[in-house]
C-alpha cells in the first residue's frame, strides 16, 4: 500500500467475510426447507431466512464496495485518508445497523419489502452513516493532489447509490406505488449506479494490474458507463410491464432493458483488451483471474441471463418465477460479488505484506466457487423453466408443481455446498494474509 | 478515433436525456394511479407489509417464490378460504410446506381480504389471467390424483 490509512480497507472486508457467512448459511436454509426440511421454521421461518440472504448480500458488497473505495480513493488522490477515525465509527455505526437489523427480522420486526426489510427508524442510521462515509471520501478527493477519472466515477458511483436509497424510504398506502418506487432502489441500483462502482473498481484493478495507460483504460470506462445509464435508467420500465402501470412501459421497457446487456458486453470487451494489450508481468496472478471473471460473467448473468427475460412477452410467464431467481444468483455473483472479491485479492498483498500472489488454496477458492454457482444456477434454470412450463402454460396448481421440481433442488444444494466450499477456502486465505500493518508500506 | 473528451460527452449527454425521459414518463404514467384508497385496503397494505408476506410469496409476481401468487388468490380460492388460513393458529401446511400461523382476528382478515380484492381488481396488461387459467388436462391430472 501506498498510504497507511488505507489500512481502513480491511475491517470493511472484515465484515464482508462474515456476511457473507451468514448469507451462505441462511440461503441453505432455504434450500432444505425447499426439499422439505424445515425444521427451523418455528424460529427461522422461510421468510426471515429470505430477509437475512438478500440483506446481507446487500449489506456485504456494500461494505466491500466501502472497502474498496477506502483503499483506492487515497491511493487514486495521491494524499492520506482524511480523518480516518471517523472511517472506524463509520465502520462501528454501520455494523451496529446491521446487527440490530438482522435481530429484528427474526422477531417479525421489518418492512416486508424486498430488498428493503430494514425498518425506517434504522433507515435514518443508515442514511447518517453513508452520508459520513461520502463526506470522508470526498474531503479525501478534495484535499488530494491528483483528480482521477476512476476516484470520481467510483465515488459518483457510491454518492448515487446514497441518493437513491431516500425513495425507498417513502410510505405508501398503494401497493402499485410501492412497486412503483421500490424498483427506483433496486433496479436503479443494480442497473445503474452500482455499474459505476463496478466500473470504477475494475478501472483501477485494470490499471494497476495490466499496467495499460491510465488514459485509454479510463476513455473506456466513459463508454461503459455512458452505456449503463443509456439503456438502464430507461430498462426500469422492464419491472412496469405488470404491476398496474400504463402500458407505455411495456415499449420503453422493453427496448431499453434490451440494451442494457451492451453496457455489461462492453465491460467484458475492455477488461479482455486491457489484459491482451498489457504487459502480463503483474505477480499476482489470483487477482487477475477474479478481475477477468467479473467482466466475463456480469456479462452472462446480468447480459445474457438478463436479456433472457426482459421481453414483455415472456416476462408475461417468467415473472415471479424460479427463472427471477437463477438470473439474480448468476448477475448478483458475476457483477458485484466478484468485483469484490477480486479487490479483496488484489489488496491484500499489499496491506499486509505477505506476498501470497498464487497458490493452488487461492486457485481452488476461485475454481470451487465459480463451478458452485454454475451448477446451483443451472438447477435454478431446470425448476424455473418447469415452473414456467407447468404452472404458467398448462395451469397446474403452484403446490403440485413445486413438489415435482423438488429434485432440482437437490442439486442446488450440491452446487451450493461446492460454492460454500470454495467460499471457506477463500475466507482461510483471508484470515491467512494477517492483519494489515504499516511495514507493508511501499516507499 | 474516439478521444477521452468525446466519450465523457456521449456519457453526460446520455445520462440526462434518458433521464429527462424517465422523469417525464414517471410524472405521466403516476397521474393516472389511484393515490386515494380505502381505508380498509390500505390497512390490509400495512399488515402485509408488517408481517413480511412478501418473503414467501408474490404479489404482482414480486416477492420469493416459496408459496404461491396472491394477485388472484381470492377469485381463485374464493374468500372463505383465504379467511381460514389468514385466522388458523394452528399451523398449517399444503402440499408440505409451513405457512407461519397468524391468527388474525376479524378485523385483520377483513382488511387483508379488502387488500387482495383490490389488487385482484388491478388491471396488470394480462398477467392477472396468467395464474387464473387452469387447463382441461391439468383439471384431470389433479381428479386423477384425487
Ligand atoms: C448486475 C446486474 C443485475 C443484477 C444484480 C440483477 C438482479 C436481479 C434481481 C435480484 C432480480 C429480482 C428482483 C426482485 O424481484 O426484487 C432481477 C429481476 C429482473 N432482472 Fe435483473 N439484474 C441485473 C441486470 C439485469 C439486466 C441487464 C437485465 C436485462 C437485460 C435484467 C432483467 C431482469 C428482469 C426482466 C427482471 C424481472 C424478473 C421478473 O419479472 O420476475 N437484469 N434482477
Ligand atoms: C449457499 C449458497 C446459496 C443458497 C443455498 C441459496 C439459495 C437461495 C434460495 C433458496 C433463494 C430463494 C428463492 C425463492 O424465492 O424461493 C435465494 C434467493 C436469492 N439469493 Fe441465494 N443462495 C445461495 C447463495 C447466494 C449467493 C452467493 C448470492 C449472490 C451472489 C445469492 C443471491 C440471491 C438473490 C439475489 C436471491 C433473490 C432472488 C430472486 O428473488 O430472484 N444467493 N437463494
Ligand atoms: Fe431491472
Amino acid at each position: 500500500m501506498k498510504y497507511k490509512t488505507q489500512k481502513v480497507a480491511y475491517w470493511f472486508w472484515a465484515l464482508s467475510m462474515l456476511l457473507l457467512t451468514i448469507q451462505l448459511t441462511y440461503g441453505f436454509i432455504m434450500g432444505f426447507a425447499r426439499v422439505g426440511y424445515d425444521g427451523l421454521h418455528q424460529w427461522i421461518p422461510f421468510n426471515t431466512a429470505h430477509t437475512v440472504h438478500l440483506n446481507t448480500l446487500v449489506v456485504w458488497l456494500l461494505s466491500g464496495f466501502m472497502g474498496a473505495a477506502y483503499y483506492i480513493i487515497p491511493e487514486e488522490a495521491e494524499t492520506e485518508l482524511w480523518k480516518p477515525k471517523l472511517a472506524y465509527l463509520q465502520l462501528i455505526a454501520l455494523t451496529l445497523v446491521g446487527v440490530a437489523a438482522l435481530t429484528g427480522y427474526h422477531f417479525n420486526i421489518w418492512e416486508g419489502r424486498k430488498f428493503l426489510e430494514i425498518p425506517r427508524e434504522l433507515d435514518w442510521l443508515v442514511a447518517i452513516d453513508v452520508i459520513l462515509f461520502l463526506v470522508i471520501l470526498l474531503m479525501t478527493i478534495l484535499k488530494g493532489k491528483k483528480k482521477s477519472t476512476t476516484a470520481w466515477v467510483l465515488y459518483g458511483g457510491l454518492a448515487g447509490a446514497a441518493v437513491l436509497y431516500l425513495p425507498g424510504m417513502i410510505s405508501f398506502d398503494s401497493q402499485v406505488l410501492d412497486s412503483f418506487f421500490r424498483w427506483w432502489v433496486v433496479h436503479l441500483w443494480v442497473e445503474g449506479v452500482w455499474e459505476l462502482i463496478m466500473g470504477g473498481i475494475l478501472a483501477f484493478l485494470l490499471i494497476k494490474l495490466t499496467g495499460v495507460d491510465r488514459e485509454v483504460i479510463e476513455k473506456w470506462l466513459y463508454v461503459v458507463i455512458g452505456l449503463t445509464f443509456l439503456s438502464g435508467i430507461l430498462g426500469t420500465g422492464h419491472h412496469y410491464y405488470y404491476i398496474g402501470v400504463n402500458k407505455i412501459w411495456l415499449i420503453v421497457g422493453g427496448i431499453f432493458s434490451s440494451l442494457e446487456p451492451l453496457a455489461f458486453l462492453a465491460m467484458t470487451l475492455w477488461a479482455l483488451n486491457m489484459y491482451r494489450k498489457g504487459e502480463k508481468k503483474h505477480p499476482n496472478k489470483l487477482a487477475i483471474i477474479w478481475t477477468l471473471a467479473a467482466a466475463i460473467i456480469s456479462f452472462l448473468g446480468a447480459g445474457v441471463l438478463g436479456l433472457a427475460h426482459t421481453l414483455p412477452q415472456t416476462n408475461l410467464y417468467t415473472h415471479g418465477t424460479l427463472v427471477t431467481a437463477m438470473h439474480g444468483h448468476l448477475a448478483f455473483w458475476g457483477a458485484y460479488a466478484s468485483i469484490v472479491l477480486a479487490i479483496i485479492v488484489y489488496a491484500m498483498p499489499n496491506l499486509t505484506g505477505r506476498k501470497l500472489y498464487d497458490h493452488p488454496r487461492g486457485r481452488l477458492a476461485f475454481w470451487l466457487s465459480n463451478i458452485g454457482i454454475f451448477t446451483m444456477v443451472s438447477a435454478f434454470a431446470a425448476a424455473g423453466v418447469a415452473q414456467v412450463y407447468l404452472e404458467r402454460i398448462l395451469g397446474y396448481d403452484f403446490g403440485q408443481v413445486q413438489n415435482e421440481i423438488k429434485v432440482h433442488f437437490w442439486v442446488l444444494i450440491t452446487g451450493a455446498t461446492i460454492l460454500s466450499t470454495g467460499i471457506t477456502l477463500y475466507i482461510i486465505d483471508f484470515v491467512k494474509y494477517g492483519l494489515p500493518t504499516d511495514e507493508a508500506l511501499e516507499s | 478515433m474516439l478521444t477521452k473528451q468525446q466519450a465523457k460527452i456521449f456519457f453526460l449527454v446520455g445520462t440526462f436525456v434518458t433521464f429527462a425521459i424517465f422523469i417525464g414518463l414517471t410524472i405521466y404514467s403516476l397521474q393516472q394511479v389511484q393515490t386515494k384508497l380505502p381505508e380498509d385496503v390500505a390497512r390490509g397494505k400495512h399488515i402485509w407489509e408488517k408481517n413480511n408476506c412478501m418473503g414467501c410469496h408474490t404479489i404482482m409476481g414480486e416477492g420469493a417464490y416459496y408459496a404461491p401468487e396472491l394477485t388472484n388468490v381470492i377469485e381463485r380460492r374464493g374468500e372463505p378460504f383465504v379467511r381460514g388460513v389468514l385466522q388458523t393458529k394452528k399451523p398449517w401446511q399444503p402440499n408440505g410446506r409451513k405457512m407461519v400461523a397468524y391468527g388474525m382476528n376479524e378485523q385483520e382478515t377483513n382488511d387483508m381480504i379488502a387488500f387482495f380484492k383490490w389488487v385482484g381488481n388491478l388491471d396488470l396488461n394480462g398477467f392477472e389471467k396468467v395464474n387464473k387459467k387452469v387447463s382441461p388436462l391439468a383439471v384431470d391430472h389433479m381428479k386423477s390424483n384425487n
